[in-house]
């Protein structure tokens, strides 16, 4: 299953390894903002309507 | 039905709700499948070994982080002329989603230089001003936290988005405008002799589609957390008043 990469395969998985962090860091931190701000968003309005 | 209706935050919150989800299942399958394809099955280049699987990243990366300077550009530039907050929000939004896309092809690419050119970094034209469009997009997030004012932010980093899109242009046409420099011509063409053969561009295809739909959906979901960060500023403000 796994391709001969050869001489080049520490620069190939490098690449694949490093872009996938990335696209994790971007995804996980766009996630989880969106999850905050629906929570704070909620108890403002709690807040609010409560006073 | 026109489009700016979405304009309206409430219009676009109802509308974008039913869609980020389903953005990112189909994102998710287009790279998955892209890049699956490209590292497991498509051939090794004949000069340049298995380095080609790089291009399945690499390019998909360093077009978004043009084009998402250019949705950025045509964001601010509704702001300036129409005043419509959503866009200001989504350009603002659609940042963090850039920076990290041309970081993704800048890393590729010093990792993809490194075995070709024996060297990870070269001044080339292409290679810097991709550093400079990074460092313009590191600016323009650190002026949008800088300015409390929303509205002035929104300005000022109009404007910075203006002034940056000479670059985002230059990084794309660089290969073009000089011919000196060890980046390679523009890998993809519509002449069909100039562009790369169907083993590596079906793939590549598939990549970039997903990517994009990535992007959408990241922008999407990063605008709805604007929008409801402006609400709660604007509801705190109201709570302070009376």
């Amino acid at each position: 299953m796994m391709p001969d990469l050869g001489a080049y395969a520490f620069e190939v998985a490098l690449a694949y390894a490093g872009s996938f962090v990335i696209l994790v860091v971007i995804i996980g931190l766009s996630v989880l903002q969106a999850l905050r701000s629906k929570q704070l968003l909620d108890e403002t309005e709690r807040r609010i309507s409560d006073a | 039905m026109s489009l700016w209706e979405f304009a309206n935050p409430r219009k676009f919150m109802a509308t974008t709700d039913r869609l980020v989800v389903p953005l990112f299942l189909l994102a998710a399958l287009c790279l998955g499948t892209g890049l699956a394809w490209g590292f497991f099955f498509a051939p090794d280049d004949f000069r340049q070994g298995s380095t080609v699987r790089i291009i399945y990243l690499h390019v998909p990366s360093a077009m978004m982080a043009i084009n998402t300077w250019v949705m950025m550009l045509v964001a601010s530039l509704i702001w300036l002329v129409r005043r419509h907050h959503v866009s200001a929000l989504a350009a603002k939004a659609a940042a963090p989603v850039g920076l990290a896309m041309t970081l993704m092809a800048l890393f590729t690419g010093a990792v993809w230089g490194q075995p070709m050119w024996g060297s990870w970094w070269e001044w080339d034209p292409r290679l810097t001003s991709f550093l400079i469009l990074f460092l313009f997009y590191l600016g323009y997030i650190a002026l949008w936290s800088s300015v409390e004012n929303p509205d002035t932010a929104a300005e000022l980093t109009s404007m910075l988005c203006v002034v940056g899109s000479v670059f985002a242009l230059l990084s794309r046409y660089a290969v073009n405008f000089w011919s000196q420099g060890l980046h390679q011509a523009a890998s993809l063409s519509l002449d069909r002799d100039e562009n790369i053969s169907n083993e590596f561009w079906l793939p590549l295809l598939v990549s970039i589609a997903g990517f994009v739909i990535l992007f959408v959906a990241l922008v999407l979901l990063r605008t709805r957390c604007e929008i409801r960060l402006r609400r709660v500023r604007a509801l705190e403000l109201k709570e302070r008043i009376s």
